[in-house]
């Protein structure tokens, strides 16, 4: 831009071979990049590109969400997507702006360790020429000799960095000064808090290349799991170095699980009593007692197993003909938040030798599908709950006979029946009735369904993360480092003494000049420097006072 | 249920009061606004530095003149004096809130805004101390204000207890933590834009009705000082909120950071501040950018504690596992 303003052209500089203007691209390239103008552009991008996150459903929080908003938009919600704007945070735009933002922080922090390490070495700045210009000046004449002067002013500096010089360039010849500079930990603060912000990013970006997270819903009567594989839990996030084996063993038992209700139906707190074995417990086959409590996840080593949610799983038994019976028991998942309200179904596969052949007994399976109630209130036949807590269960079904699925290749959803089972008739509805514990119902062909209970399930959780604490560790490093760039002020006093005018050998007195000044934007000096005078000068302070008073 | 009802009502009586007294105070400092003649102040500051000499010229017809306050000065200095029975009357009401639910007064966003609005007061008494500043009570009393409004009209929540996941030691740290810094960013905030103001009526060339209102405030490197120095306290807070909000998560959620919406404003949030800091320290962006990013700051905190609660769901939206 300035080049254009120039009406003569600077001579031409000698023409480059490719490699230094290939060099000199890479080095104008790499300034441009650790610049603090670009780094601001770049902290605004980040704020910027994060926006969406917040905004749209997120498949990293909810993968539901995601599919019905990209359903109600099909041409705009599919150019979303393929704009990674529903993986916001691991989106290419995303990622390629903070790894430019650490690439000009780490430009920019580098060079700054070297020049704080020379800074720390070298010798405080000389004295400028003229005191009086400084933001900070003071000016006292006192009867000590300047040797003196210049001893007990260096005596009172204490903490600053001091250097002592006698005459020099920029003054006469018989004076003395002193430069003293205070606040290097204001730069050090600065960079210990760049560094571990690096540090974080690096723990962080650890965490999710050896981390996994797994949930698992268990029965609490004494169900139990083991961390063998991804395939033992429900559902599995795997860190993008993990290949599914090497998980921590750690195997649980759900004893119990208790929720604690105010009147109002709002839960107070959910506990749950587990064992557990962890390393070689597994292989002594020993089992540990533990408490899971919302807020309190049980620990060990750098796993923790946290008691994230509950339910209700109830227990049907189908009474064939004949007198076989089958015996099953699953979770419904709960539909209403409040209420526990819950929704789910069931598949019978019946005993086998009963039918002579596979499709037959195919086409004889039971289903069932309904509602559960914890606290049942009906409304006519409607079955609706009216407390979270399991005092007065009933279940509300439909029953079916026919193929339930099981076979059919494709994977059916855990707490529905497929409705187009139905619709092709290969389903048909048999019953459909309220149960309360105990109660049964018998079908046309004479199969008896009986509802037996409800028992308590809980959703749990196993985290790994063996860089976790290293985030903690550079995070509190970060806070650290942040308050002491902010508190600390980085400033710089000159003192210079020299022997007054022109007046008798033995009368001469020696003049002290103060100056301050502040080198960190806008925090000044405060009274500071005053209170630093006072001390310098004790009580040759009240003098300097009254020589202030008649400037003013 | 632990819940005393009479302390409950006692709460909600000292907020309104607490309302009522900041609606004199605000009426009581604006109509110094009004009223206040900077031709006063000058002829005022003339007179002090004189005495402020030692004793006055002893001359034939010399008169030392009473020191006098006009009406306008008189009720600016009754609207400020009310600020602090406001402030210990919004403690009052936070600390009966506590002692109504046994718990710590921060389970809801009304508890949370009130919070704030109180933070907001005691670190304004603190930080306006200086007579340079006290023309600014009335921008810091109208938000104040309005978000004590909000908070008692639509936010309003009746004392209760909370649900599980926010049972827990980590609530009154991260909780206080964020919305004291959230009442001091306000400060920030009301300093930024009053600064932009300044900027474009400095002082001696105020014009038409903006510059009107500027003409009473202090001069442009006050207010950018008062800016500054307001976020530097409640930068570090705000990021040692957001820390030991994740700590607390990692305990309560099964992760430390999940991007979860609240989570993800607040990084942004504090992105924007971290930017404000930056462009201080950038030639070219010292003065009004950095304000405009002071404000962009400020706006960012008033989305993530309305929309994101209000409009947006995520796991701060006081649910937790039910």
């Amino acid at each position: 831009m300035t080049a254009t303003d120039t009406p003569t052209p600077a001579p031409r500089p000698p023409k480059q071979g490719p490699i230094a203007r290939a060099l000199a691209y890479v080095r104008n390239l790499w300034r441009g990049l650790t610049s603090m103008r670009t780094a601001l552009v770049l902290l605004f991008l980040l704020a910027l590109a994060a926006i969406p996150g917040a905004l749209l459903p997120q498949r990293s929080l909810n993968t539901q969400k995601v599919d019905e908003y990209i359903a109600a938009r099909p041409t705009l919600g599919q150019f979303m997507d393929r704009l990674e704007l529903f993986d916001v945070f691991g989106s290419f735009w995303f990622t390629a702006i903070y790894v430019l933002l650490f690439l000009s922080l780490i430009g920019c922090i580098l060079p700054r360790c070297a020049e704080y390490a020379r800074a720390l070495r070298a010798r405080p700045v000389a004295a400028p020429r003229n005191l009086a210009r400084l933001p900070h000046h003071a000016r006292a004449e006192v009867d000590d000799t300047p040797d003196a002067v210049v001893d007990r002013v260096a005596g009172e500096l204490r903490g600053w960095k001091i250097e002592r010089r006698d005459g020099g360039p920029r003054g006469r010849d018989d004076e003395l000064t002193l430069s003293a500079e205070r606040g290097y930990l204001r730069e050090a603060g600065n960079l210990v808090f760049h560094i571990s912000l690096v540090a974080l990013l690096a723990a962080v970006a650890a965490g999710k290349f050896l981390g996994y997270e797994g949930q698992r819903i268990l029965v609490a009567d004494g169900e139990e799991f083991c961390t063998t594989s991804p395939a033992s839990f429900d559902s599995f996030r795997a860190g993008i170095e993990l290949d599914g084996t090497g998980l921590t063993p750690i195997c649980i038992r759900v004893h119990d699980f208790t929720a604690d209700y105010l009147d109002n139906g709002q839960a107070e707190m959910f506990t749950s009593n587990i064992e557990y074995q962890y390393g070689d417990d597994v292989a002594d086959n020993i089992w540990r007692d533990a408490e899971l409590k919302v807020n309190h996840p049980l620990r060990v080593g750098a796993d923790r197993v946290y008691l994230q949610g509950h339910g209700y799983a109830p227990t049907f038994t189908v009474t064939w003909p004949n007198g076989e019976s089958r015996t099953e028991r699953i979770q419904w998942a709960p539909e209403e938040a409040t209420t526990f309200l819950s929704s789910g179904a069931m598949r019978f596969d019946p005993p086998g030798g009963m039918f002579p052949d596979a499709d037959e007994r195919r086409r004889n399976q039971i289903a069932i599908e309904g509602l559960l109630a914890p606290t049942a209130s009906f409304h006519g036949t409607l079955l609706s709950s009216a407390f979270p807590a399991l005092l007065d269960p009933a279940v509300a079904i439909d029953i079916y006979k026919g193929d339930a699925g099981l076979d059919t290749g494709s994977p059916q959803s855990l707490f529905s029946l497929n409705t187009e089972l139905m619709n092709q008739g290969r389903l048909v509805k048999q019953d459909r009735v309220n149960l309360y514990p105990g109660e049964s119902t018998t079908l046309p062909d004479g199969t008896v369904v009986r509802f037996d209970g409800v028992t308590d399930f809980v959703n749990l959780q196993v985290s790994h993360d063996p860089a976790q604490q290293w985030v903690l560790v550079s995070a509190i490093a970060m806070m650290a480092g942040l308050l002491v760039s902010l508190l600390v002020r980085r400033r710089r006093v000159w003192v210079r003494v020299y022997r007054s005018g022109t007046v008798d050998d033995s009368e001469r007195r020696t003049v002290v000049e103060l100056g301050g000044l502040a080198r960190t934007d806008q925090a000044g000096w405060g009274d500071e420097f005053d209170r630093l005078v006072e001390r310098l000068l004790g009580d040759d302070a009240a003098h300097l006072r009254a020589a202030q008073e008649k400037k003013a | 249920m632990t819940l005393n009802e009479t302390l409950a009502q006692y709460s909600d009586w000292t907020f309104e009061a607490a309302f009522g007294v900041l609606v004199l105070a605000l009426l009581l400092v604006a109509s110094e606004y009004a009223t206040y003649r900077s031709n006063v102040v000058e002829q005022r500051e003339l007179v002090g530095s004189g005495a402020a000499t030692g004793a006055p010229p002893a001359g034939p017809g010399r008169i030392e003149q009473e020191r006098t306050r006009t009406w306008s000065e008189r009720l600016g200095n009754m609207g400020r004096a009310l600020i602090y029975p406001v402030a210990a009357l919004q403690i009052a009401s936070i600390v009966l809130r506590g002692l109504a639910t046994e718990r710590f007064p921060l389970g809801n966003m009304y508890e949370f805004v009130s919070m704030a609005c109180a933070a907001a007061i005691v670190f304004g008494l603190f930080a306006l101390r200086k007579p340079d500043y006290r023309t600014m009570w009335v921008f810091v009393l109208v938000p104040v204000l309005l978000l004590m409004f909000v908070a008692a009209t639509v936010l309003y929540a009746d004392a209760a207890p909370v649900v599980p996941a926010l049972r827990s030691f980590w609530l009154p740290i991260h909780v206080t933590i964020i919305s004291v810094g959230s009442g001091i960013f306000l400060l920030s905030g009301a300093a930024s834009v009053l600064f932009l103001l300044r900027i474009r009526q400095p002082k001696g060339q105020e014009k038409g009705v903006m510059g009107r209102i500027a003409e009473r405030l202090p001069d442009a490197q006050v207010l950018d000082r008062l800016a500054y120095r307001t976020t530097i306290v409640a930068f570090p807070l705000f990021g040692v909120g957001i820390i030991l909000g994740a700590v607390w998560a990692e305990a309560a959620w099964g992760r430390f950071w999940g991007w979860d919406p609240k989570e993800t404003v607040s990084f942004i949030t504090w992105v924007i501040y971290a930017a404000y800091l930056h462009a201080r320290a950038t030639s070219g962006w010292r003065n009004t950018r950095a304000a405009w990013i002071n404000i962009a700051g400020f706006a960012a905190m008033i989305f993530n504690l309305f929309i994101i609660n209000m409009v947006v769901s995520g796991l701060h939206s006081y649910a937790g596992l039910n």
